[in-house]
């Protein structure tokens, strides 16, 4: 039977079929565990006297509460280092493997997995954080897990689940120069809206998609969740095999022949049925931004911030004058208007090495303007040293941003890099809730070309407003 | 766990829609590592306004919430559902809810009913003209009672069913353990373990240091 690429990676997984609307038992391949929602998982190991299953499939990073200045020191803030400790002493206590603050392959869970090639086609991957589906870009299905189901694949390598819908997003078209992966999800968002996932895996492809990079389809698969969705996926090609061939943990040898033969088989089949499909065409996208506080109220940057008046759904224009009231916007004023006080570029969406190198490309040789704060974050400690060896910090560092340690950093407020009350940024992370970044922070999602442009003119702008404007975009 | 059949007690109306997991429980709370304790960090972000629906004595007591659409999306945090149960909620009741919340939730047995908008509706407007009416949740039935308004419920079988009977997860599925080392021994080579560790060389990494502050705006957040 025809089948889509979720399916055939789900049915590869199957310990046992459910039965009468009791959920399959899928097998686990990849346990990706950090430091926030894995004490209580571990506490309930204990209280039950159960241990885990497959230390040998489960990998552990420090990331949310870590700082990113004075590593060397202790954690200032005792809770965080409550949470950090807690997780040293369970990894030791069951023989997991840990990348800590200091080392050379700390980060951001979702950065390290794929760096370190353990994220690969086909597997199921799971984390107790909802940007799992990062991964999915690799044509893994990825999904987050509360913490009572990392307990439970601790202590079982499995997860009792119901079968996801499945929808295609199909992405035909080429971007324009000065558009990118993150304002195709951020289109894609502000279409189906942040409910319009829900149940689903979204399943990205068409010519758009095929042209990005891993890192972008990283980016593009890592907000499938702020859609609402469970997972997102692309199928494997050549760029995905390229990216993984040679990296610590990839296939050698036969090994990688029979993977490779293997990977080449996951894609939905031409027939295979979809529960939804959504269309989008990348040639009319421009550079995408939010207004609101969640990211499906988002805009192109030509626009002007919206009036509730004018949204017919009650829901809908209680939540949006609800969202101005918060961000402190008036309806009518251009977006391209609103003057930020912070620009963060990081996080799980955009912290990796292409990222740094787009927002240098547009950075070099110029000062930020002198309004705003600039915070670049490298999503992991090898990101840090590959930007370092390319002399990316030097470029950061002239245009008087600050150059930080990896980590979620200011993606959430749950380590010192935190927005003011009333702050604004322009933030190249997935959420822009309300109090996400700091109590009573404003944030508005963008693209690293994006928060780039804006950090040298103070408000929101797109590479296509800079004097350099056609050099830049020439040699993207 | 707990068994959940059914449940009495006062309903809250919370007449919001969209409210994701952290406004349920801000981030700053999740750094706790106890599995209990979370009663104080519900809504902690509303909690200071005192026309807050909690913040009302009638109210405060409610072990039923009455939401709007869309509650529970956003992150994954499990700390949500033991937020409201430490609370002492057992059970909320919206239109949607977010996926990882509302399996969250079975599993906690915090029941998470799906009810029609009007029926929502009409107990919103019962439970803001009588502060402190009481719910019931009949689990067996699929019930919501609530003075003269009776609203059908869904709930999916398997949940149903776990929270009838409370069913921990895990002891179910090594019932099953059998099937599944016979499915490791078919795992395929190519498949990665993280053990034994393999990575680049170890590289010191340089700590980076704060900037002299300047006259940024927002440098008082650096602190
Ligand atoms: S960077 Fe942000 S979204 Fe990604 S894992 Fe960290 S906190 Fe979550």
């Amino acid at each position: 039977m025809a089948g889509t690429l979720a399916e055939k990676v789900w049915d590869a997984h199957l310990v046992r079929r459910g039965a009468d609307g009791s959920p399959d038992l899928l097998y686990v391949d990849l346990h990706l565990v950090h430091e926030v929602t894995s004490p209580q998982a571990f506490e309930g190991l204990r209280l039950t006297g159960r241990t885990v299953r497959r230390p040998d499939l489960t990998i552990a990073t420090e990331d949310h509460n870590t700082p990113t200045l004075d590593i060397d020191q202790p954690i200032a803030d005792l809770t965080s280092r409550t949470q950090i400790d807690t997780l040293r002493a369970n990894a030791r206590e069951f023989g997991i493997r840990l990348h800590s603050l200091g080392d050379a392959d700390q980060g951001i869970v979702h950065v390290v997995g794929p760096q370190l090639g353990l994220t690969m086609p086909g597997l199921t991957v799971v984390c107790g954080d909802s940007h799992t589906s990062t991964h999915g870009a690799f044509g893994a299905l990825a999904f987050g897990i509360g913490t009572s189901e990392v307990e439970h694949v601790l202590a079982t390598q499995t997860l009792p689940l119901q079968p996801f819908r499945t929808m295609a997003i199909t992405v035909d078209g080429a971007l324009r120069p000065g558009t990118t992966a993150k304002d195709i999800i951020l289109a894609v968002i502000a279409k189906i809206g942040t409910g319009g996932g829900q149940g689903y895996v979204l399943e990205y492809r068409g010519e758009a998609i095929r042209a990005l990079s891993m890192e972008a389809r990283m980016t593009i698969c890592n907000m499938s969740i702020e859609a609402g969705a469970r997972a997102g996926m692309i199928a494997p090609d050549a760029t995905t095999f390229d990216y993984l061939k040679g990296r610590p943990h990839a296939p050698e040898g036969v090994d990688w022949e029979a993977a490779v033969a293997y990977w080449s088989t996951l894609k939905s089949d031409d027939d295979a049925i979809f529960d939804a499909e959504v269309v989008l065409d990348a040639a009319e996208l421009e550079p995408f931004v939010t207004w609101g506080t969640n990211p499906g109220q988002g805009l192109p940057l030509s626009a002007r911030v919206p009036d509730p008046a004018d949204i017919v759904d009650e829901n809908e224009r209680v939540s949006a004058a609800r969202a101005l009231e918060y961000m402190g916007l008036t309806p009518g004023t251009p977006l391209r208007d609103i003057a930020v006080d912070t620009v963060f570029i990081g996080s799980c969406t955009n912290g990796r090495i292409e990222d740094l190198r787009a927002v240098a490309r547009v950075v070099e040789g110029k000062r930020k303007a002198d309004s705003l704060r600039v915070l670049v974050v490298p999503g992991s400690a090898r990101v840090r040293l590959q930007a370092e060896a390319e002399g990316l910090d030097k470029v950061f560092l002239d245009f008087g941003a600050e150059w930080r340690n990896a980590g979620c950093s200011m993606c959430l407020g749950m380590n010192p890099d935190q927005l003011a009350p009333g702050e604004r940024s322009a933030s190249t992370s997935n959420r822009n809730f309300e109090g996400r970044q700091g109590k009573g922070g404003r944030t508005h999602l963008v693209s690293p070309l994006v928060a780039a442009a804006t950090a040298i003119r103070g408000t929101l702008s797109s590479v296509a407003d800079l004097d350099d404007a056609a050099r830049i975009l020439q040699n993207a | 766990m707990e068994k959940f059949t059914t449940h009495t007690g006062i309903g809250v109306p919370l007449r919001r829609s969209n409210v994701d997991t952290d406004q349920i429980i801000p981030a700053v709370y999740l750094k706790r590592v106890t599995r209990t304790g979370f009663e104080d960090a519900l809504f902690a972000a509303w909690r200071g306004n005192p026309e807050f629906v909690l913040n009302q004595p009638a109210y405060a007591a409610g072990s039923v919430l009455v939401a709007g659409s869309d509650f529970g999306t956003g992150s994954s945090r499990e700390h949500a559902v033991w937020a409201l149960k430490d609370y002492g909620f057992r059970a909320v009741l919206s239109t949607r809810f977010g996926d990882i919340f509302r399996g969250n939730s079975g599993k906690q047995g915090l029941l998470a009913a799906q009810l029609a908008q009007e029926d929502i509706e009409l107990i919103w407007k019962v439970l803001e003209e009588n502060p402190g009416t009481e719910v019931t949740v009949d689990l067996e039935k699929k019930l919501v009672t609530c003075a003269d308004i009776v609203a059908p419920f869904q709930v999916d079988d398997y949940t149903r069913w776990r929270l009838l009977e409370g069913l921990d997860d895990i002891g179910l599925t090594l019932q099953h353990e059998a099937e599944i080392t016979v499915f490791e021994t078919r795992r395929e080579s190519w498949r990665p373990t993280t053990l034994p560790a393999k990575h680049l060389p170890s590289v010191h990494i340089e700590a980076a240091r704060p900037v002299v502050p300047g006259p940024a705006a927002g440098t008082a957040a650096l602190v």
